[in-house]
């Protein structure tokens, strides 16, 4: 079959896919694409909606990843508001609703899913999660008429969604299982900066706190503790407690999943005519010789790049670097790399409010990651170097005398 | 309205008209090659990296403090390097031409 004739089905409608979409047609990729998505509209950019988007002043309108023209003019189908139910592999078709789409390639690019904490009465009304544009909007609503707003979970979107609360006034309690915030992503110290700057601005911020039940007394929402001891009351709560990859579709189909559906260097699951991408899969990375399931934009983009590749028959782009952004008050938190496995955390400057410092993370000598705050200096950098292997000087790291640049020609050890 | 030009890192002209946004969302929406606005313009991923055309440079304006900071040692930064995202499309810039770094 010529490449013009084939058809390529893409489930999930988030960053990935419009990349891949826009991938494929900058390569003159022929075939017919279409794109399943369960939400009603196109692609577009959901960092926002934990910060910028949660402002009832702010513009509402969501932000495009590409214009609907572009669908269009790239003739890719759009099937929005469509769930695909299932995969028959052997006769190469997916399920929405009562069709049976064929495919001769399938992307899943289905995303991750927010968890649930086991929490009696999480099914109040009143109680938000966070992922899509209409999750921001119920959010965003509701927010108008609350005073108090409780937090569950202190990881990005727990602290964004704080952040952006206390910008319109918002009492804001955040309660964190874990004995310090963003302990899943970075190291205690940077954890220590994000709840000196969230009490800062007037957050009330506990940490260890587990929630069993929600009540509803008085009109008011009562969070409780495994003792039935009151933790707090608000007038709405928003569960910020992780997510996990929605890889159900494959799991039905047989594919191989374990934290994400499992995939090659090319995206390829162990079916050679699907492919997985972003949130919901699970990739070998050579750079740190480790499997990785990542939640990034960054993620999305280059795995959809890759498939792109695959597809063409051109080679697979290099090895790119995994970097996170994080908006909070005024603070811009830029990670490069993927911390997980440190054995030494170098902190360079001083981690105090209205300072700019780095944390910079080695595993055996080796810089793998830098998480750096109102120091785009540092992050430029710091890809640079942990893409090279690089095995920077541990005092100049620390040194803030002596010039970052310095590690670019000189990045040994001198101890 | 703006028309501006963009040179692709292949050497392509993209002649594109706005009303709003940036240089980074008008470059997005006419799929410009080389501006890909991974973070949606917040100045947090250096993805719409440019070279404003010398002549331009006093209209368009220096790049701020912690924009020049991504830019320091971003490749192929010079001083006339700025991010597409930092760059409100406005009628001043009719007619102004830029060259996509691209990565």
């Amino acid at each position: 079959m010529s490449a013009a004739q084939q058809h390529c089905v893409i489930v999930g409608a988030g960053h990935a896919a419009a990349q891949l979409c826009a991938s494929l047609r900058q390569a003159q990729w022929p075939g017919r694409i279409t794109l399943v998505g369960d939400e009603p509209g196109i692609p577009y950019h959901r960092p926002p909606l934990s910060k910028s988007q949660l402002h009832p002043g702010a513009d509402a309108s969501l932000q495009m990843i590409r214009p609907a023209e572009f669908y269009a003019k790239q003739q890719v189908e759009l099937r929005l508001a469509q769930t695909v139910q299932s995969i028959n592999r052997e006769r190469r078709t997916v399920d929405v609703g009562q069709t049976k789409l064929p495919y001769d390639t399938l992307v899943l690019a289905t995303g991750s899913l927010n968890r649930r904490p086991p929490i009696t009465g999480i099914e109040h009304p009143r109680v938000f999660s966070l992922r899509t544009a209409a999750d921001a909007e119920a959010l965003r609503d509701q927010v108008q008429d609350a005073e108090h707003v409780a937090i569950i979970g202190a990881g990005f979107i727990g602290l964004e969604v704080a952040s952006a609360l206390r910008k319109i006034g918002r009492d804001v309690t955040v309660l964190e299982m874990a004995n310090r915030v963003l302990s899943r992503v970075t190291s205690p110290a940077v954890s220590a900066y994000f709840s000196s700057l969230h009490r800062e601005h007037g957050v009330d911020l506990r940490t260890g706190v587990s929630v069993s039940m929600i009540q509803e007394k008085e009109g008011h929402l009562t969070l409780l503790d495994g003792d039935d001891s009151v933790v707090c009351r608000a007038d709405l709560i928003v569960l910020g407690a992780g997510a996990r990859p929605n890889d159900d579709l494959a799991r039905l189909a047989n594919l191989e999943v374990n934290n994400g559906i499992l995939v090659d260097e090319a995206n390829r699951t162990c079916d050679p005519v699907i492919f997985a991408m972003g949130d919901c899969c699970n990739q070998f990375r050579p750079l740190y010789q480790t499997r990785l399931r990542l939640e990034s934009v960054q993620n999305a983009i280059d795995q959809a790049k890759i498939i792109a590749a695959a597809i063409c028959g051109l080679p697979l782009p290099a090895e790119t670097l995994p970097w996170f952004w994080s908006d909070q008050y005024d603070v811009k938190l830029q990670i490069a790399g993927v911390s997980a496995g440190y054995d030494e955390c170098i902190l360079r400057g001083v981690a105090k409010p209205d300072s700019s410092f780095s944390a910079w993370y080695l595993q055996r000598d080796r810089l793998i990651a830098v998480d750096a705050i109102n120091d785009p200096r540092a992050y430029v950098l710091a890809g640079k170097l942990i893409l090279r292997g690089a095995r920077p000087s541990p005092q100049v790291l620390a040194d803030t005398g002596r010039e970052l640049k310095e590690l670019l020609s000189s990045e040994t050890r001198t101890s | 309205m703006a028309r501006i030009t963009y040179i692709t890192p292949d050497g392509q002209q993209v002649v594109v008209e706005a009303s709003s946004g940036s240089l980074m969302t008008a470059a997005v929406q006419n799929q410009v090659d080389g501006i890909e606005g991974a973070c949606g313009g917040v100045c947090s991923c250096a993805t719409c990296h440019i070279h404003i055309d010398a002549a331009w440079m006093d209209r368009v304006g220096p790049a701020g403090d912690a924009e020049a900071a991504m830019l320091e040692l971003e490749d192929g930064s010079t001083s006339a390097s700025r991010l597409g995202c930092q760059v409100p499309i406005r009628p001043e810039l009719d007619g102004l031409t830029v060259r996509v770094v691209g990565r």
